[in-house]
């Protein structure tokens, strides 16, 4: 097997990953303090490529971190900056630091981030990702040359399952797998009854689905979401009752949120796993996966 | 009609790249700047007025009929004094017509226009990028509308993430070319053409600079 996070979505059980984000600088040590504290206690953690197109430390730096300190990472990689040579050959680094497990993302246009006039490669694109690492592991490059020396991917995409319109999305989630993913990401899910209906098309596929949940931190972030993040749609109630919290308690009613959400997906079997995305507040992972009655990884 | 779409570069701009450059002769253009209220003679006279009031020398003004026609040189011709008598040439057309004159009259030209795409009219005053001259045609599978252009990203093989209620992630304005091209094939019952995994795109149809010449026979 070539990743411990491999081995946990082979094996069945219900997988946790989460997120860090490498840091704006070189002072790596909340990035540190992140990985430590989550490494045991998740399947695998996603490092960020330059989240938003805020430009960071490089996630293959926070990939090596996960790595050195003892922990599973997963490379997430985009299309926005580099060109399929660039992104081969990073590919070729990450598997020969032992890093294999890889999110192929097509990445945020920079428009959206903090160098605007940027340009923007996207000389491939997601699922041509997925399809490049497959390539690679046949012990050729995407011209067709031959590899001395081949890498194993671990090799994964997202999909947005309220999407709208769903159906070339859906469309688009499909050729990831035909290109060779093997697990999926969601896009963060709070309605649980229309993740369902997207798993019940899903599962006809041969493929690992954790559900994304995005810790809700207060009554405004979750309509600040709905408003400005593409297929992310937090329903009215969830709003009330985190407005409903007592002052000062909107995070501890986001943490139970989760918790409640990950519990019913965890217990009705709904995907895989679960993907959680706590923002900034990676430090409240452990306490959302209590909440849930999940024990981590490593116990 | 395809048209040369431009905007007024910001004053702040023109007067940097004018500066040390006193007597100014303004060239506009009667063609896609006229249409697009760019470069025509309303805003040429305009223009004429700012660099007064800042206090530059107007040596004259014209507004051609076609800029980036081989016969502009002519026209320029009759104003050939009044030319050589500025230091520069502040030229109101898209850089088609700017480049036509630089290479024709060998004088400094400054352009105060920018040129943002070359678009198709859609509508009363309403132009869209429809194709950027990639050179490797892709409508064929996308039922006649290309998402190497309509795309903010060039996407061949579906939407992105950022896809939001058909609109484009850079601007609610923009439509999602993904939408359009999934609208349009589902219309024409031809949505498997969507469905086919592409390939890595050739980026180099034509290697830039483009050129091309006809051959002899």
């Amino acid at each position: 097997m070539i990743s411990s996070f491999r081995n946990a979505l082979d094996s069945g059980k219900f997988v946790v990953t989460c997120e860090v984000a490498p840091p704006k600088g070189l002072n790596l040590e909340q990035t540190g303090h992140h990985i430590d504290l989550l490494k045991d206690k998740v399947d695998a953690m996603n490092l960020t490529d330059h989240q938003s197109s805020v430009m960071r430390f490089p996630s293959i730096g926070g990939a090596l971190l996960v790595k050195e300190m003892g922990g599973e990472p997963i490379l997430q990689m985009t299309c926005r900056d580099r060109n399929r040579l660039a992104l081969q050959a990073d590919l070729l680094f990450a598997a020969s630091r032992g890093i294999n497990n890889v999110l192929c993302l097509t990445g945020d246009s920079v428009m959206l981030g903090d160098h605007k006039t940027a340009k923007g490669v996207f000389d491939l694109d997601s699922s041509q990702l997925v399809a490049a690492a497959r390539t690679l592991e046949k012990g050729r490059d995407l011209g067709g040359n031959d590899l001395d020396g081949a890498p194993s991917f671990c090799a994964g995409a997202i999909v947005t399952p309220e999407a709208n319109p769903l159906e070339p999305q859906l469309i688009k989630f499909e050729k990831k797998i035909e290109a060779g993913a093997e697990f999926i990401q969601t896009q963060a899910v709070y309605d649980l009854e229309k993740l369902k209906d997207f798993m019940d098309y899903a599962r006809q596929f041969k493929v690992k689905i954790l559900a994304g949940i995005i810790l809700l931190t207060s009554a405004p972030m979750a309509r600040f979401m709905n408003k400005n993040i593409a297929g992310v749609n937090v329903p009215q109630p969830l709003i009330d009752e985190i407005a409903g919290a007592p002052k000062g308690g909107a995070i501890a009613k986001g943490i139970e949120i989760a918790g409640r959400m990950i519990n019913q997906i965890h217990s009705e079997n709904i995907c895989d796993g679960v993907h959680i995305m706590a923002i900034g507040k990676e430090e409240l992972v452990p306490e959302i996966m209590a909440s849930a009655g999940l024990t981590p990884a490593a116990s | 009609m395809i048209r040369s779409i431009t905007k007024l570069k910001s004053e702040e701009e023109i007067f940097r790249l004018l500066e040390g450059l006193n007597r100014i002769f303004i060239i506009g253009c009667g063609t896609c700047v006229t249409l697009t209220r760019t470069g025509g003679a309303p805003e040429v006279a305009a223009m004429k007025d700012t660099l007064l009031e800042s206090g530059k020398l107007v040596t004259g003004r014209v507004v051609v009929p076609v800029a980036c026609d081989n016969l502009t040189s002519e026209i320029l011709a009759e104003e050939l004094g009044r030319i050589e008598q500025a230091d520069a040439l502040l030229i109101m057309t898209c850089a088609f017509g700017v480049q036509t004159v630089s290479s024709q009259l060998k004088r400094m030209v400054v352009p105060a226009l920018d040129t943002l795409f070359i678009g198709k009219e859609s509508g009363s005053g309403q132009f869209n990028e429809i194709c950027t001259q990639c050179g490797t045609c892709v409508i064929g599978e996308t039922g006649g509308i290309c998402p190497v252009t309509v795309c903010h990203k060039g996407l061949i093989n579906g939407p992105c993430g950022g896809t939001n209620q058909g609109r484009c992630e850079i601007d609610s304005n923009k439509d999602c070319a993904w939408t359009l091209i999934y609208n349009r094939l589902k219309e024409l019952g031809r949505l498997d053409s969507m469905r086919k995994l592409q390939g890595p795109r050739n980026f180099l149809g034509e290697p830039t600079p483009g050129k091309y010449e006809m051959s002899e026979s």
